[in-house]
């Protein structure tokens, strides 16, 4: 579970799918298939086959989402892959498509980002959290993004600070913010401790 | 009135005071013995004359000095000065907001013609003679805001309104207390004030934020804010953190007087006609704590209001290291006399 009362972090109300929507379009990763699998058990498999789903992730959920039979399905061997996909996917889309995005938070925040850049209303997304709770960390001293970051302080991959990680989320950048631990006496910090497994 | 302007450094050397009437002109942000978050807003109205009041938007002897460091700390990282694409019109109506209050505010020092769309800007302090086109980007150096604002004291975040938020879409941020105008641009006012403790519990942000929904045209507010600083330092922006982090440790009984800063922001908030934005304004003062001991009442207040802070607020403003420090030193200046009402000198 995520950590809550974070005021800058969204809140991933859950995938609930919209009927009335002319076409779904699913972007999943990794144990976010589960989410797109437990709506089919609420509302039935009607929707599917206006449903376009990609998703990255381990076969075996794969597999599951395949045998769903749904309208388009796509697998990306990466993260990267599947956001280009996602991007061209949205820019094909027409009124009335309902975009849905599972997986990681660091995955959703990323996915986000794409459909922000296309001027997609936030408030529109369905999102779930599944999966580990890593997080996607900016560091504001050289601004470089580390990903899957599990411990706070942690080693920013770019600047090699010690980074605090702040409970303070940033949907444009799809990020916490890292802040260097041991800025006022440096090789103070302390060791870091797994706070998001 | 003629500014004598300063020369003086917010980094290295160091070199910025305060003039005796710079003072008393400081906005002490303490209104009582004690001090807790509140929806502390009143209307932005001109107060009296020799206070930071006295001019909407306020000019002082730090000006030239100050517009030096805002120009070193976008050479070093342009990421400070930000604006989303549909704040242009905002970005104009700034611009002329900016421009109209210097040059009534300081008409020896700034002067604003305007014939139709075609506008004259003088800014004697900085020798600056522009003519341009209101409404054309291309007739100016830099964008609107970031032309303006090179040329005003203070931070500057435009905020948009819409689906009964504000929205920190554009912003320039070279003066700041702790906060990163890359990381927050786009946020709404809850998201933008996560980090702040106690506050959102108060039900301050919420109060705050219905309040100035409704802010109008031509009816600005203002309130006063404030943290510390070691050394007048002008930048303390997360980005540079670990630049001035170690500041922090480097108190001592024998030079807090000279080291340790108030910093207090006179926050003016204003509705933009066009955009129907609000141009928010942090205008930061800094005093040292020999300069507040030059004013018996201030010095009385301030070790009192040190000690009343909420463990909370003392770590989130990052006072630890030297607040009981700075409470010994001004201790000797409070004779236990009460204070009077209100926050200008006796």
């Amino acid at each position: 579970m995520l950590v809550v009362g974070i005021k800058s972090r969204p809140v991933y109300k859950g995938l609930e799918i919209d009927i009335h929507s002319a076409r779904h379009l699913f972007a999943l990763e990794g144990d976010g298939a589960g989410a797109l699998l437990d709506q089919i058990k609420s509302v039935g498999s009607g929707f599917l086959e206006k449903a376009e789903i990609l998703y990255v992730g381990p076969e075996s959920q794969a597999g599951k989402l395949r045998e769903l039979q749904s309208f388009d399905f796509w697998t990306a061997p990466t993260i990267p892959v599947l956001l280009n996909r996602l991007k061209a996917s949205l820019q094909a889309a027409r009124m009335g498509t309902r975009l849905y995005l599972s997986g990681t938070e660091g995955f959703i925040g990323q996915a986000m980002q794409v459909a922000l850049d296309l001027g997609i209303d936030f408030n529109s997304i369905r999102t779930e959290h599944r999966g580990s709770t890593a997080r996607r960390v900016q560091c504001v001293h050289c601004k470089g993004i580390t990903d899957n970051v599990t411990t706070s302080p942690f080693t920013c991959s770019h600047c090699g600070l010690p980074l605090l990680v702040r409970d303070h989320y940033s949907r444009r950048l799809g990020a916490f913010q890292g802040v260097n631990i041991d800025a006022e006496e440096p090789g103070t910090a302390p060791r870091p401790e797994v706070l998001f497994p | 009135m003629n500014i004598e302007f300063r020369q003086e450094t917010f980094r290295d050397d160091f070199t910025f005071r305060n003039s005796p009437a710079a003072i008393r002109r400081f906005p002490f942000p303490f209104h009582e013995d004690s001090y807790m978050y509140s929806v502390n807003m009143e209307p932005h109205v001109k107060g009296a004359p020799g206070s930071a009041f006295e001019s909407l938007i306020d000019v002082d002897e730090h000006y030239i000095s100050e517009m030096n460091d805002r120009a070193k700390v976008l050479k070093e990282d342009p990421l400070r000065c930000q604006a989303l694409p549909h704040m242009m019109t905002s970005q104009w109506d700034t611009l002329e907001l900016l421009m109209e209050q210097q040059a009534a505010g300081y008409p020896e020092h700034f002067s604003l013609i305007k014939d139709g769309d075609n506008w004259h800007w003088i800014n004697r302090p900085l020798g600056i003679d522009q003519k341009f086109v209101f409404g054309d980007v291309s007739t100016l150096p830099y964008e609107p805001m970031e032309y303006i604002t090179r040329q005003a004291q203070g931070d500057f975040c435009i905020v948009d309104q819409r689906d009964n938020n504000l929205w920190m879409d554009a912003g320039i941020a070279t003066t700041q207390a702790d906060w990163s105008l890359d990381f927050d641009i786009g946020m709404n006012f809850m998201e933008w004030h996560g980090p702040v403790p106690l506050a959102h519990q108060l039900g301050v942000f919420e109060r705050a934020l219905k309040f100035l929904l409704n802010l109008q045209q031509g009816k600005p507010v203002r309130r006063l804010n404030w943290t510390m600083t070691i050394n007048p330092r002008l930048d303390t922006s997360p980005e540079n953190y670990p630049k001035w982090g170690p500041d922090r440790t480097t108190v001592t009984p024998e030079n807090v007087g000279n080291k340790v800063h108030l910093r207090c922001e006179l926050q003016s908030l204003w509705r933009l006609p066009r955009s129907n934005a609000i141009l928010f304004v942090i205008r930061c003062y800094l005093i040292k704590m020999e300069e507040v001991a030059t004013v018996p009442k201030w010095a009385r207040r301030l070790p009192r209001v040190l000690r009343s802070l909420p463990p909370e607020l003392v770590d989130y403003k990052g006072l630890t290291r030297y607040r009981q420090t700075t409470i010994d030193w001004l201790s000797k200046f409070d004779d236990g006399a009460p204070t009077s009402p209100g926050i200008f000198p006796d």
